[in-house]
C-alpha cells in the first residue's frame, strides 16, 4: 500500500465514521429526549420495542421511510422535495471542522482527528449557519400554505437576529485565542478552558445556539399552539424526518461547538481525550433538554427583544472589556 | 489536474446559475439561483487559496443580503410577478448601458496582457490581512464604518413610525380597532 493510498484510505474511514457516529447519535438524541423529558413529566416514555426502548430510533426510521410521501398540490414541487436537505446538509457540514480528539499517529503518519482542519474554521461555521436559513425559509414559502410561511418567516427572522449575537459573542474568543482555526482554539485551553475568562460570552453563545435550532424556549418557527407545526406544516414521511434529524444534528454540533470554544475541546483529566468531548458535547445536549422540559415558550415580541436590546449589546460590551483587559494584561 | 476539474465545474456552475438568475420570472428561485452561483464563487475563492475571501462571500453575501431580499420577497407576498409586464425599453437601456460598460471593462482587463496574477497563488495569511486593513488603511475602515452607521440612523429615522393620532373623544366608538386587546 503506497503511502498516499494509506491517507485516502485513513481519511475516508475518519469520514465514515464521524457520519455513523453522529446519524447514530441524532437517532439517539430522540430517544433520550423522550426519556428525558418522560422523567421530567413523571411519565415512562417509550419503553415497549426492544429492552428499555432501545431499537425505538429504529422502529421510527421504519415508520417514517414507509408512509406516504405527501406533497400539497399547490406546493412548488421542486423546492419543496430540496427544502429539507438544505436545513439538514450545513449541520453535518459544520461538523467538519471540530476538532473531537488529540491527533492519532498510525502506521508512523499523523492523523489528526478533524475532518478539515481549516484557518477560518469559525468563520465557516458562522457562513454555513447563514446558510442553513434557507432549509426553513423555502420549507415554509414552497409548501404554500398559511401556517408553513408565517413559520418559515417567523424563522428566517429568529435565526438572523441570533446569528449576530453568536457571532459576536465568538469575537471574544478569537481575541483570546489569535486564531480562526477551530484547532489552535482547543490548544489555547490546554490548561484553562475560555469559559473561566468569559463567563458572559458562554452565556450569550447558549442562548443563540438554542435560538439557532429553534429549540424551546426559542421554537416560535414551529409553535405548535399557534402554528400547527410551523414551516414542516405540510411535510411527512422521511422529508419530515430529514427536518426532524437535521435539528437534532444540528443540537449535537452546537454543542460540540460550544465544547469547542468554551469548555476546552477534547482537553481533560485522567479520561481519552474523544471520550472528554463526547462529554461535553452530550452534556450540553443534555442541557437543551432539560431546558425543554423546564422553560415556557417566549413571545414573540420577547424572542426579538431579547435578541437585539440585550443579546446583542452585552455582546458588544463584552468584546470592548476583553479588548481593555487584554491591553491592560 | 483535479483542481482544474473542479474550477471548471464550478465556473459553469457560476455563469449557468447567474444566467438563470437573470431570466428566471420567479423571485424567489431568482434568488436560490444567485445563491448557488454566489456559492459557487466563494469555492473558487477558496481553490484560489484566499479562504478568508470565501467565507465572508458566503457570510456577507448568500448569508445576509441574500437571506434579506428572500425576507422581503416572502413579506410583501407579489402573487403571480411571471404573469406581469415584460419589461419596456426603459426597463432595457439601463441594463444594456450597464452590461455594454461591464463587457467592455472585462475586455481590456483580456487585452491589456497585465500577467499580475499568477496561476498559482500562495496563500494568504488571516493575520497579513488584519495587519495591512488596520494597520496600514485603519482610518480608511473607520471612515467606512461611519458612512455605515449613517445609514443605519438614516434608515432608523425613515422607519420610524409617524406621531400618534390626537385621541380620539370618550363614550361611542372611542376605542380604535385592536385597541385594548391583549395580545
Amino acid at each position: 500500500m503506497t503511502a498516499f493510498s494509506l491517507d485516502i484510505t485513513l481519511f475516508a474511514l475518519k469520514l465514515a465514521l464521524v457520519f455513523f457516529v453522529i446519524l447514530t447519535l441524532a437517532a439517539y438524541l430522540v430517544f433520550a429526549e423522550r426519556k428525558i423529558l418522560a422523567w421530567v413529566q413523571d411519565r415512562k416514555g417509550p419503553n415497549r420495542v426492544g429492552p428499555f426502548g432501545l431499537l425505538q430510533p429504529l422502529a421510527d426510521l421504519i415508520k417514517l421511510l414507509t408512509k406516504e410521501d405527501v406533497v400539497p398540490s399547490a406546493a412548488d414541487r421542486w423546492l419543496f422535495y430540496l427544502a429539507p436537505a438544505m436545513a439538514a446538509i450545513p449541520a453535518i457540514l459544520i461538523f467538519s471542522v471540530i476538532p473531537f480528539g488529540a491527533p492519532l499517529t498510525i502506521y508512523g503518519r499523523h492523523l489528526p482527528l478533524v475532518v478539515a482542519d481549516l484557518n477560518v474554521g469559525l468563520l465557516f461555521f458562522l457562513a454555513l449557519s447563514s446558510i442553513a436559513v434557507y432549509g426553513v425559509a423555502i420549507g415554509g414559502w414552497a409548501s404554500n400554505s398559511k401556517y408553513a410561511l408565517l413559520g418559515g418567516i417567523r424563522g428566517l427572522a429568529q435565526l438572523i437576529s441570533y446569528e449576530l449575537s453568536m457571532g459576536l459573542s465568538l469575537v471574544p474568543i478569537v481575541m483570546l485565542s489569535h486564531s480562526f482555526s477551530l484547532t489552535d482554539i482547543v490548544a489555547a485551553q490546554e490548561t484553562v478552558p475560555f469559559i473561566v475568562y468569559q463567563p458572559l460570552a458562554f452565556i450569550i453563545f447558549l442562548l443563540s445556539i438554542t435560538a439557532e435550532c429553534k429549540r424551546i424556549p426559542f421554537d416560535l418557527p414551529e409553535a405548535e399552539g399557534e402554528l400547527v407545526a410551523g414551516f414542516h406544516t405540510e411535510y411527512s414521511g422521511m422529508r419530515f424526518g430529514l427536518f426532524f434529524v437535521g435539528e437534532y444534528i444540528n443540537i449535537i454540533v452546537l454543542g460540540g461547538l460550544a465544547a469547542t470554544f468554551f469548555l476546552g475541546g477534547w482537553h481533560g483529566p485522567l479520561l481519552p481525550p474523544t471520550i472528554w468531548f463526547s462529554l461535553k458535547t452530550l452534556a450540553v445536549s443534555f442541557f437543551f433538554i432539560w431546558m425543554r422540559g423546564t422553560l415556557p415558550r417566549l413571545r414573540y415580541d420577547q424572542l426579538m427583544h431579547l435578541g437585539w436590546k440585550v443579546l446583542t449589546p452585552l455582546a458588544l460590551v463584552n468584546i470592548l472589556i476583553t479588548g481593555w483587559w487584554l491591553m491592560l494584561k | 489536474m483535479i483542481e482544474q476539474t473542479i474550477f471548471y465545474i464550478l465556473a459553469a456552475v457560476a455563469v449557468i446559475g447567474t444566467l438563470l438568475a437573470v431570466t428566471e420570472k420567479h423571485p424567489v428561485h431568482a434568488i436560490l439561483y444567485l445563491v448557488t452561483s454566489l456559492f459557487s464563487m466563494a469555492t473558487i475563492f477558496y481553490l484560489l487559496m484566499a479562504p478568508l475571501v470565501a467565507a465572508f462571500e458566503v457570510i456577507l453575501y448568500a448569508g445576509a443580503i441574500m437571506v434579506l431580499f428572500l425576507f422581503v420577497i416572502m413579506m410583501l407576498d407579489l402573487g403571480h410577478p411571471e404573469k406581469g409586464m415584460a419589461p419596456g425599453w426603459r426597463e432595457w437601456l439601463p441594463a444594456l448601458l450597464l452590461s455594454a460598460v461591464s463587457i467592455a471593462s472585462l475586455v481590456t482587463v483580456v487585452a491589456s496582457h497585465h500577467a499580475t496574477v499568477s496561476a498559482y497563488p500562495s496563500p494568504l495569511p488571516i493575520r497579513e490581512v488584519a495587519r495591512r486593513l488596520f494597520q496600514e488603511h485603519g482610518l480608511a475602515v473607520e471612515l467606512v464604518s461611519l458612512q455605515l452607521l449613517f445609514a443605519l440612523v438614516g434608515a432608523l429615522y425613515l422607519g420610524k413610525s409617524p406621531a400618534p393620532p390626537p385621541p380620539l373623544p370618550e363614550g361611542k366608538g372611542g376605542q380604535r380597532p385592536g385597541e385594548g386587546v391583549p395580545l
